[in-house]
């Protein structure tokens, strides 16, 4: 019968309850939302690439080269040559080399050029394999398969034709060796989704009539005569490496390292991004407090609330002392006021963070390329719910303890 | 001391509130039998209800006996002192005086939850508001009407039947007539004397105004029975 009066004391004062718990449940909502967001981009990261024992570029920092060569963020330095590939695809440790070749660009979309065997090779989410939407895998040189967000973006279906610009910020396109579409990948929710894909020999073709990234005046080769040439590649941006033995994924990486005809760097994808996280975990550390800082916020408010209340309430208690009902019962009843009203808050945030997830994943996956799971609750979320009921319940443990001193003063005599 | 016969004595009593040096009450002695009807007539500030939160036990006298069916209110801790009271007195209060977002329901039972005793005396919580709300004039299905919604005479109703819900030995209304009309006055103190006698219950009522006294057993002039203190320590 208490709670049920309690429940009804909420009740009949709806419009500032309700203004608070609406509060709290956008404050909850918001710091659940940072944390999906948080975790959603670091599985969104650490996604990206799997089954990948160590990736191989000119050395420069680790992170650096995670960055451009799986993520296509900032550009490599320096490349490494074919011969340097060479020599370490021919080492018996590896079981499968992938080269990567970036620089050039089509309409903000990244090129790279690569083998076939990047499509068998390549893996995300915990060993998913890359799938063609449509169309097939290059099979003629000036062949390209695009990600699908480039397909959606710029409206392309399979046979379109595509002109390769020379860079990435350049107005030199490559026109006079155009591509055709031959195949576009499913959704994968990583830097996949925006990037041109052709042969590493493609990029060698449509580069045949340049020279120190400039077009050779007046010189055009004709597309059929480059299908007639030995296309080989000079140099390349990274290469993707597994071992046959993981036993050996260290010793690889030590010998790389120490490479002598070349300045090179061996990375483990893992190592590297977990340096990552910690560079950018300052921001994510400022981003939680941020978030957290609007929950005190909205549980002040409702502080507040309770406090402005307690005058116009003073009869109420009057009546509950009148009736027998101890201080403490006084106290308790608005510590249980404020706990109902910050789970209620609680749960609202809750449900309010699942209808903006619905609503919001497949907005957010095409902007951002960042995919959100909707899941059930983790444990996390659970105790960081818990934790707003019983910071709601300390922090009314204030206003409480006053109603408390006001109900002994007052007795029961209290005339308003 | 008040003897076993009183359900409530008061013996020398002296209270003074704290921090509020110029204002003090005195009552040498008072003494109410069981059953016995009293109007307790008094002006504005003559300490009527100090003299109420005294015999409630929600203040401790500095000094003397306040005595409520033979126990020493003062000789009680706190939480039994709350108890009591919920136990021995029904309180109606001048006005205000229902939780207005609870059902009337709800309200009559409000000082069992306090007072398992009172509780236990009670059989069929229910039947009994609903019969205590008939036998006071209100209509059978009010139960579930939400206090608020109620008018002021109907309200006062509701309070004297929570105030007689499990027979308390003692009945305090503080000026329950003074926000209602004449008619509904005389009304009201006829169905609140009807079941005060129904149950052998002393009832102690505050008011200042005199033309209620022909129906008491007693008035008594609050100037009678106390002395104010105003200034000085």
């Amino acid at each position: 019968m208490i709670l049920r009066l309690a429940f009804g004391s909420l009740v009949a004062r709806a419009l500032t309850v309700g203004m608070t718990i609406l509060a709290i449940a956008l404050s909850v909502a918001l710091f659940l939302g940072v944390e999906k967001v948080r975790t959603g981009a670091k599985a969104s990261f650490a996604d990206t690439i799997s089954g990948t024992d160590l990736i191989i570029g000119a050395r420069s920092g680790s992170v650096q080269l995670l960055l451009y060569s799986v993520f296509r963020i900032g550009n490599a330095t320096n490349n490494m040559t074919w011969k340097s590939y060479q020599d370490i695809a021919a080492r018996t440790e590896v079981n499968w080399i992938v080269p990567i070749s970036l620089g050039d660009s089509h309409r903000q979309f990244r090129v790279m050029g690569t083998t076939p065997a990047f499509f068998e090779r390549y893996k995300y989410r915990s060993g998913k394999s890359l799938a063609l939407r449509d169309g097939a895998v290059m099979s003629d040189l000036f062949d390209t398969v695009i990600g699908a967000d480039v397909a959606t973006t710029l409206g392309y279906d399979i046979s379109d034709p595509i002109v390769v610009a020379h860079g990435l910020a350049s107005f030199s396109k490559h026109e006079n060796q155009p591509f055709h579409v031959s195949g576009i990948l499913e959704k994968t929710g990583t830097p996949v989704d925006r990037t041109v894909i052709i042969s590493l020999e493609a990029i060698e073709a449509v580069h045949v009539d340049w020279q120190s990234g400039a077009q050779i005046p007046g010189q055009s080769t004709p597309a059929d005569v480059i299908r007639q040439m030995e296309l080989e590649p000079q140099a390349l941006t990274a290469a993707l490496v597994g071992v046959k033995s993981r036993l050996q994924i260290f010793g690889l990486q030590r010998s790389i390292n120490e490479y002598p005809l070349e300045a090179l760097l061996a990375i483990l994808p893992g190592v590297a991004l977990q340096e990552l996280w910690q560079i950018v975990g300052i921001a994510e550390t400022a981003l939680i407090a941020v978030s957290a800082m609007v929950v005190v916020t909205a549980l002040i408010g409702m502080m507040a609330t309770i406090f402005s209340s307690l005058n116009e309430r003073r009869r109420e208690m009057a009546i509950f002392r009148a009736m027998g009902a101890r201080p403490r019962v006084v106290l308790g009843l608005l510590v249980l006021e404020a706990a109902l009203m910050a789970a209620i808050g609680a749960i609202l945030g809750l449900a309010l963070l699942y209808v903006g997830l619905f609503i919001g994943q497949p907005l957010i996956d095409s902007a951002f390329g960042l995919w959100l799971p909707i899941e059930a609750p983790t444990m996390r979320e659970v105790w960081v719910l818990l934790g707003v009921v019983t910071a709601g319940a300390i922090v009314s443990m204030i206003p409480a303890l006053r109603a408390y001193r006001m109900s002994l003063a007052d007795g029961m005599m209290v005339k308003i | 001391m008040p003897d076993a016969d009183t359900i409530l004595g008061l013996d020398d009593v002296h209270y003074r509130w704290p921090g509020r040096t110029s204002f003090g009450l005195h009552v040498p002695n008072l003494t109410l039998a069981p059953a016995e009807t009293v109007l307790l007539l008094g002006e504005s500030g003559s300490g009527k209800s100090t003299l109420l939160s005294l015999i409630c036990g929600t203040i401790i006298a500095q000094s003397g006996v306040v005595s409520v069916a033979g126990n020493n209110i003062a000789s009680l801790s706190a939480g039994k002192r709350d108890r009591f009271r919920a136990e021995t007195i029904g309180l109606i209060f001048q006005q205000f005086n229902l939780l207005p977002f609870a059902s009337v329901q709800d309200n009559i039972l409000l000082p069992l939850q306090f007072a398992p005793m009172r509780r236990k005396r009670v059989t069929g919580l229910v039947a009994e508001a609903e019969r205590l709300c008939r036998a006071l004039g209100l209509p059978g299905d009010i139960m579930t009407v939400r206090a608020g919604a109620l008018s002021v005479g109907q309200q006062q109703r509701v309070a004297a039947a929570r105030a007689l819900i499990g027979t308390p030995q003692l009945i305090i209304a503080d000026e329950p007539t003074s926000s209602l009309d004449a008619a509904t006055q005389a009304t009201f103190l006829q169905l609140l004397f009807a079941q005060s006698s129904a149950h052998d219950t002393t009832l102690l009522m505050v008011s200042h105004d005199a033309r209620l006294s022909s129906q008491f057993d007693r008035v008594i002039q609050m100037a009678d029975i106390a002395q104010t203190v105003r200034g000085g320590t």
